[in-house]
This record gives structure tokens, C-alpha cells and sequence, in this order.
């Protein structure tokens, strides 16, 4: 039993290292960084952060970035909704094949992407928009709600359907508020996915922004490439990024498993 | 049953819709660049297939490919066994097992280009922790943009580091599922630990684990953000897989033509080996 414990505590070690070394450099100052190895900050600074909360070209990154996934997030999980109930309730002409087109958008590479975007978007004058970004972001994200509402759905029996019917309610009324809360669950999974994707896609986001959306993994590369090397700097914005992924996984923590089996186990 | 009913078109309709756009017009200029030349002014001339020609024959695409086969391949053999090892251990209620999948989701939270970004900072060799550790600690010449071996063993580990957790979590769901009652049949029954991995756990655990390597497939088959950022394809080209190279041709050179002619027959190469995955995975559940 003892042994057996030690494999999880390994690997949480090994995947805390990185994060820690992360941690550590952005509260060190460049001097100290670029004067040699310290395991920890020998002198504490928080200027990095300074820079990066009183700089409106870094935080607006950080806002430009919230709005897109939130519009994507919301956009895939409201239209997946209805797309999962028909799959999961109705038989209908093509419903195998158009699920399979579906996922096959899950599979194709975003470089293959990249530049057709670019010219897509650009032509509907939605180029350096945020909600070009949140429907670009669709292409991976609806798919992949649907695939896990409709396995949330399926668990749900479809007697439920047939006694709200027979209790005289109408569709609408019964989805909102007897189907709804039965899988809400599901609903939080597939939220928490849409999320997760469209917070950590870079290519696409980049691609498709100049100025007004850009999103912070832009800016930190143009960080990285104009002011030399700013290795604390990098490492504080790259803290950032890490603390709305850690709160919205702090939320769903009692749904991961479950999600990532999609209900279907 | 499934009620037979049309009008559920009507339900999938804004699914189609959105999806058709970002995926029908995209696609549709990637044909079209793909069977033509252009010098430019948005003069088009007719080439046929010698896009596909010149890319199926190209050594520069043949070597890629087999970066790209030979990554997708070691990161599938070492996290889907590494991912079921962790699960099995990992405790099954208490107060542990959230703290467990919060750390161990995290990784699969951060933007793709701070995993690059991270991972540069840990394996600098004289300020980084990896790469003090290496190189003066144990003594090692560890460089991963001088030494492509160094800088291959290091884009490993990376995504073993930021997807082993997929595998982690779904087999462990897949396993949480199982009743206790299998474990007691087994006990009696005094089934080794090997039996009751290999006919009870294992066999549970085979739907959430088709997903797993789907999922694993298809996304290190597609990789780009993540090495690109630590070694940018380097040194020399010796972590260049398709997906770096592709961007090289396409945004990089702006070789239009070859770069969409490669973007289909990756695309392609992509959706056959999911297909097959697939199909092997799931032939014995249609047979019973």
C-alpha cells in the first residue's frame, strides 16, 4: 500500500517541477536570473507582476483572451445543446454520417487551417475581432460538446421525455426545465472542455488577430522577441495564464473524471 | 429505439451551420490553392495534381512524415501504459483523490505556448532546474538546441508531462465505475493481481481507453504550438514534424500551392489512421 502511493506522489512531483521552476523565476529579478542557478528567489521581487498589471498592452491580453473562450464557450455549448438532443432522442436521414463529419473536424490539424481562416475571416470583415477567434475556436469546440452531451443525454431514460409529454408539456418548457437540470452535470463537463481548448489553442487565435484581440500568448511572443530576453517577465505572464485554468478546474473538480469519460463508461 | 423524426434536422441545423462555415469554405480554398499556381495579383493558373506530385515525391515531406510517425508513435507506447500504471495506482475515495485530478489536470490548462515557454526555462543549461541539474550535477552534456538527440528526448517529455493525464483520468473513471463486487467474486475466486487487471479492470476500462488513444492520436499527430516554441523545429531540422514544417511552407515561404497540396494529404493521412484506430479498437464489440 505504501509503495503503491508513491507512483501518484511521483508524478504530481514531476509535474509540479516545471510549474514550481516557473513560479520561482518570476519572482526573481533579471539580474538575478542572468548572475547564475538559485533554487529559490534569493531576493523576493514583485516588479514582473507590476509591469504586467499597470501595462494596458499586457492586461488587455489577458481580458482579450477571458472574452473570446467566453463567447465560445457559451456559443458551442448553447447550439451543441439541441444538436446532442436530436442525436441522442431521434433516428433520422444521415445522422450516423453527419456525427462522423462532425468529430473528423476534431482531427484536422490547425496549421492545415491557419492561413484559410486568415483569408476567410478577413474577407467578412471580422478580421482582429474577438468573435472571429470564438467561432474559429467552433470548428473543435462544438464537436466536441455535442460528443459529450449526447453521452450525458443518452444516460438520461427517455421515459422522462415521455411523461412530461403525457403531463402536458410543451417541448421548449420541458427542455428548459425538467431535461436541463437532468444533465446538468454534462452541461458543466462540456462547458469546462470548450473552455479548456479555446484557453490553450494559440495558432488559430494568433492567426486571426493584429491589435484590438489579441490574445496574451501574442503578446508574450512579441515580448519575447523586442525587449531581449525577459526571462522574469515571461515567467510572471506565463504564471498568469496558469491561474483562470486552475480556478475553473477547482469548480469542476467532482465532474473531471466523469467528463473525461464522457458519461459513457 | 430511436423515434424516427425528420425534423430533427431542425435541431442540428445551427450545428451545421457554424461548423459548415469554419469547415466547408477553409477547405474549399485549400482545394483550390492546391491544383493551382500564382505569381501573385490574384493571377491563378490551372496545375493539376502536381502539387500532390511534387509533395508525395519530396524527400524534405518524407522525412517529416517519418518525425512525425516516429513521435505520435513513442508518445503513444509511453503514456497510454504510464496513464493506466498511475490510475491503478491512484487512490479510489478519500480525501486525496481530489487533490489528485486538481494537480493533475493542470497541465492540459495551460496555453500551449507557455508549456513551449516553461519548458525553455526549465531546460536552460545553466539557469534552468533540468538543465543545472544535467549538466552540473550529474556531469552531462545536456543542450537541447546543440544536440538533436537532447532535443528530442526533451519535446518527449514535455508532452508526456502535459497529456500522460488524459490517459490518467480517463482510465481512472473507467475504473472507479467498476462495482465492488467484481473484487470480492475475484478474491474468492484468489485471482492474481494480473488476472484481475487483465479480465476485470482492463475490459471496463476499454471504452474510455479507445477514446484516450484516439484522442492521444489525434493530437500529437497534429502538434505544433508546444515544440515550436522550445526548439522551433531545431536544431537543423531535426524536430521539424508536419505540423512546423507546414506553417514553414505555407506562412513562412508562402508556397501556396505545395503547402495546401500537404495540407490535404496530412489531413487525409490523419483521418485514415484515425479510421483505423478505430475500427481495430472496436471490431470485437460488433463481433459479440
Amino acid at each position: 500500500m505504501r509503495f503503491k502511493s508513491l507512483v501518484p506522489a511521483l508524478y504530481i512531483l514531476f509535474l509540479m517541477l516545471p510549474i514550481y521552476w516557473l513560479v520561482a523565476m518570476s519572482f526573481k529579478t533579471t539580474n538575478e536570473i542572468l548572475a547564475g542557478f538559485s533554487l529559490f528567489p534569493q531576493t523576493w521581487t514583485f516588479d514582473n507582476y507590476i509591469e504586467i498589471l499597470t501595462d494596458p498592452t499586457w492586461y488587455w491580453g489577458y481580458i482579450n483572451s477571458i472574452i473570446y473562450v467566453t463567447m465560445n464557450t457559451v456559443i458551442s455549448v448553447l447550439v451543441a445543446l439541441p444538436a446532442a438532443y436530436a442525436f441522442s432522442r431521434y433516428s433520422f436521414v444521415g445522422d450516423k454520417h453527419l456525427f462522423f463529419w462532425l468529430l473528423t473536424n476534431r482531427m484536422a490539424p490547425a496549421a492545415v487551417f491557419a492561413l484559410p481562416f486568415f483569408q476567410l475571416y478577413s474577407a467578412v470583415g471580422l478580421f482582429d475581432t474577438h468573435i472571429a477567434v470564438a467561432l474559429a475556436h467552433c470548428l473543435f469546440n462544438i464537436p466536441l460538446a455535442v460528443w459529450i452531451l449526447e453521452g450525458f443525454m443518452s444516460g438520461v431514460p427517455k421515459e422522462l421525455d415521455e411523461t412530461a409529454y403525457v403531463d402536458g408539456y410543451s417541448f421548449p418548457r420541458f427542455f428548459a426545465t425538467i431535461f436541463l437540470p437532468a444533465i446538468k452535470s454534462g452541461v458543466g463537463v462540456a462547458a469546462f472542455f470548450c473552455f479548456m481548448f479555446s484557453w490553450v489553442e494559440m495558432l488559430l487565435s494568433k492567426t486571426l488577430t493584429a491589435v484590438e484581440a489579441k490574445p496574451i500568448a501574442a503578446v508574450m511572443t512579441r515580448t519575447a522577441s523586442s525587449a531581449g530576453y525577459e526571462l522574469g517577465l515571461l515567467a510572471a505572464a506565463g504564471t498568469l495564464t496558469i491561474i483562470p485554468g486552475a480556478i475553473v478546474i477547482y469548480f469542476v473538480r467532482n465532474y473531471i473524471a466523469k467528463g473525461f469519460a464522457l458519461g459513457r463508461v | 429505439m430511436k423515434t424516427q423524426n425528420q425534423r430533427a434536422w431542425l435541431f442540428v441545423t445551427p450545428v451545421l451551420l457554424l461548423v459548415a462555415f469554419n469547415a466547408l469554405i477553409p477547405m474549399m480554398t485549400v482545394v483550390n490553392y492546391s491544383v493551382q499556381e500564382t505569381f501573385g495579383d490574384n493571377l491563378f493558373f490551372w496545375q493539376g495534381l502536381d502539387w500532390f506530385a511534387q509533395v508525395l515525391k519530396s524527400e524534405r515531406f518524407h522525412n517529416a512524415l517519418g518525425r512525425q510517425f516516429l513521435f505520435t508513435f513513442l508518445i503513444l507506447i509511453i503514456e497510454v501504459p504510464l496513464g493506466i500504471a498511475i490510475a491503478l495506482a491512484m487512490p479510489r475515495k478519500g480525501p486525496w483523490v481530489p487533490f489528485c485530478l486538481v494537480t493533475m489536470a493542470l497541465p492540459m490548462l495551460i496555453p500551449w505556448n507557455v508549456v513551449g515557454a516553461m519548458w525553455n526555462i526549465f531546460t536552460l543549461p545553466d539557469i534552468g532546474l533540468l538543465g543545472y541539474f544535467m549538466n552540473h550535477t550529474l556531469g552531462l552534456s545536456y543542450d537541447m538546441t546543440q544536440d538533436p538527440v537532447a532535443a528530442w528526448v526533451t519535446i518527449i517529455v514535455m508532452d508526456v508531462w502535459h497529456w500522460t493525464s488524459l490517459v490518467v483520468l480517463l482510465a481512472y473513471a473507467g475504473l472507479v465505475s467498476i462495482p465492488n463486487a467484481y473484487y470480492q467474486a475475484a478474491e474468492i475466486d484468489g485471482a492474481s493481481n494480473w488476472a484481475v487487471f487483465r479480465f476485470i479492470q482492463l475490459p471496463k476500462m476499454k471504452t474510455v481507453l479507445t477514446i484516450a488513444i484516439l484522442l492521444r492520436f489525434m493530437d500529437s499527430f497534429n502538434i505544433y504550438t508546444e515544440p515550436f516554441v522550445l526548439t522551433g523545429g531545431g536544431p537543423g531540422n531535426s524536430t521539424t514534424l508536419l505540423s512546423i514544417d507546414l506553417v514553414k511552407i505555407a506562412l513562412g515561404q508562402f508556397d501556396l500551392g505545395p503547402a495546401a497540396a500537404m495540407s490535404l494529404i496530412y489531413f487525409a493521412i490523419t483521418l485514415l489512421a484515425s479510421w483505423l484506430f478505430y475500427t481495430l479498437m472496436t471490431m470485437n464489440d460488433n463481433k459479440s
